[in-house]
């Protein structure tokens, strides 16, 4: 009985997941394409690109580790996947004791995952891209932290289920001014991790040719997408949980999902793509000064 | 079946890569303006690619000069198949005004195989649009 409960609860995260992630990805273009008052992709656009891509020759590059150039993708799904099973272990109640620290080590992994598929390419620009994926990691990950402290202060745990029920008893985390400081930079952060706009610089598309993806071809880049779309669900969905009171109630769940998807996608439309030092100077200034200053807020009560 | 699926769905999501092999800009400018909002070719799930290692069409304008011709040979063999190549305007068709030049490599049709041409100098955006709808017919 165990064993079957928690296949479904890995199975059926991958499934919502990935079914999530993937309609994000088609509202992230749908809305970007109507920004540029464009008419957009149809709806099931994303998933005709993966069955697409699902038929393709895989080309492996004579220089690259094939081992590591195989496998990178394939941990980055198991490891996403994962991370959405310990979200979804929230709603079956069947609660892990400190599930965050699990969660911020497992939602590293992507980013890791990324970086050994662009050093292990042998492409030039692959590893620039690596290079760059490994500054961003370094950059985002201590505000990121910062913001996810200011919720186990407020709450007392650091138990995402209890975190979730507390909100439910006595009210969101982002409607005291720390709960809402600490938002605003996780979401920094959380751009940062999926790589959207203004941090983009590992895949840099126009500039360094989708930079650590350069030589992936065929299924391989079908994971990496399908990868890159659950990171974006799960990460969504857990700053509504975290901040924002969960999905409790299913019709505010999704609308406050869509809120911070069109957030992201606002903020993707809205800037321009930053340098290396650009990012770190911001992320290790202002997003980690805001998130002292929530978590100090948070200690005074506010 | 399965075949089936698979040209079904790559019929609905081509992913692009342009190559310019000695043109004068003036096919590379008229290829970005079909995704500008007036033609927008991300209706039919069309997308201009970085990297050769995603795209299934390569664009090729401009005359393919000595020097480029062993170039469009590796980007070919490396484009993961089924891919396809199309010849954009006069110079990757036939030569063009440059047929008799000291740096011409032959058209494109003598380095690699093409499967669509599209005529014009340069060619309208329409025209590229009708080109890849007759490469989706013969996909059938």
């Amino acid at each position: 009985m165990e064993i079957l409960k928690i296949f479904l609860l890995i199975f059926g995260s991958f499934i919502i997941f990935s079914l999530a992630g993937i309609m994000s990805g088609w509202f992230d273009r749908k809305i970007s394409a109507r920004f540029q008052f464009r008419v957009g992709p149809p709806l099931w656009q994303n998933f005709l690109d993966l069955a697409k891509l699902t038929g393709k020759e895989i080309v492996i590059p004579d220089s690259a580790n094939q081992f590591i150039f195989l496998f990178s993708p394939i941990i980055g799904i198991i490891a996403i996947t994962a991370t959405g099973a310990i979200l979804f272990s929230n709603i079956f109640f069947y609660p892990l004791k400190w599930d965050l620290f699990i969660f911020i080590y497992l939602l590293l992994i992507p980013s890791i995952v990324i970086f050994l598929a662009g050093s292990s390419s042998g492409n030039v620009l692959a590893s620039v891209g690596a290079g760059r994926e490994l500054r961003l990691l370094l950059s985002y990950e201590l505000p990121f932290i910062i913001a996810l402290l200011v919720p186990v202060i407020k709450c007392g745990t650091v138990q995402i289920s209890e975190i979730s029920r507390y909100q439910i008893a006595n009210g969101v985390n982002t409607g005291h001014i720390s709960g809402m400081i600490a938002f605003i930079v996780a979401l920094f952060a959380f751009l940062g991790k999926i790589g959207y706009v203004p941090f983009d610089v590992s895949e840099a598309e126009t500039e360094i040719a989708a930079g650590t993806f350069i030589e992936y071809s065929g299924f391989l880049l079908a994971l990496f997408k399908l990868m890159k779309w659950i990171l974006l669900s799960v990460g969504i969905s857990f700053l509504v949980i975290y901040f924002m009171g969960g999905f409790r109630n299913p019709l505010t769940g999704f609308l406050k999902y869509l809120l911070v998807l069109f957030l992201i996608v606002l903020i993707k439309n809205t800037n321009p793509r930053l340098r290396t030092d650009q990012i770190l100077r911001f992320s290790w200034g202002w997003l980690t000064m805001f998130g002292m200053l929530a978590v100090i807020f948070a200690l005074m009560g506010y | 079946m399965t075949i089936d699926i698979k040209t079904k769905a790559l019929k609905k999501s081509l992913f692009v890569f342009h190559l310019s092999t000695g043109s004068c800009n003036n096919c590379d400018i008229e290829i970005l303006d079909c995704l500008t909002p007036r033609f927008d070719i991300e209706r039919f799930g069309m997308v201009l690619v970085g990297s050769i290692k995603h795209a299934d069409v390569l664009l090729v304008t401009g005359i393919g000069t000595v020097k480029n011709a062993n170039r469009i040979k590796l980007l070919y063999h490396q484009m993961p198949k089924p891919g396809f190549v199309v010849a954009i305007g006069a110079c990757a068709c036939t030569g063009g005004m440059f047929r008799d030049g000291y740096t011409m490599s032959g058209p494109l049709d003598t380095i690699i195989p093409v499967d669509v041409y599209i005529p014009g100098c340069p060619p309208k955006p329409e025209a590229m649009i009708a080109g890849i709808a007759k490469l989706l017919e013969r996909l059938k």
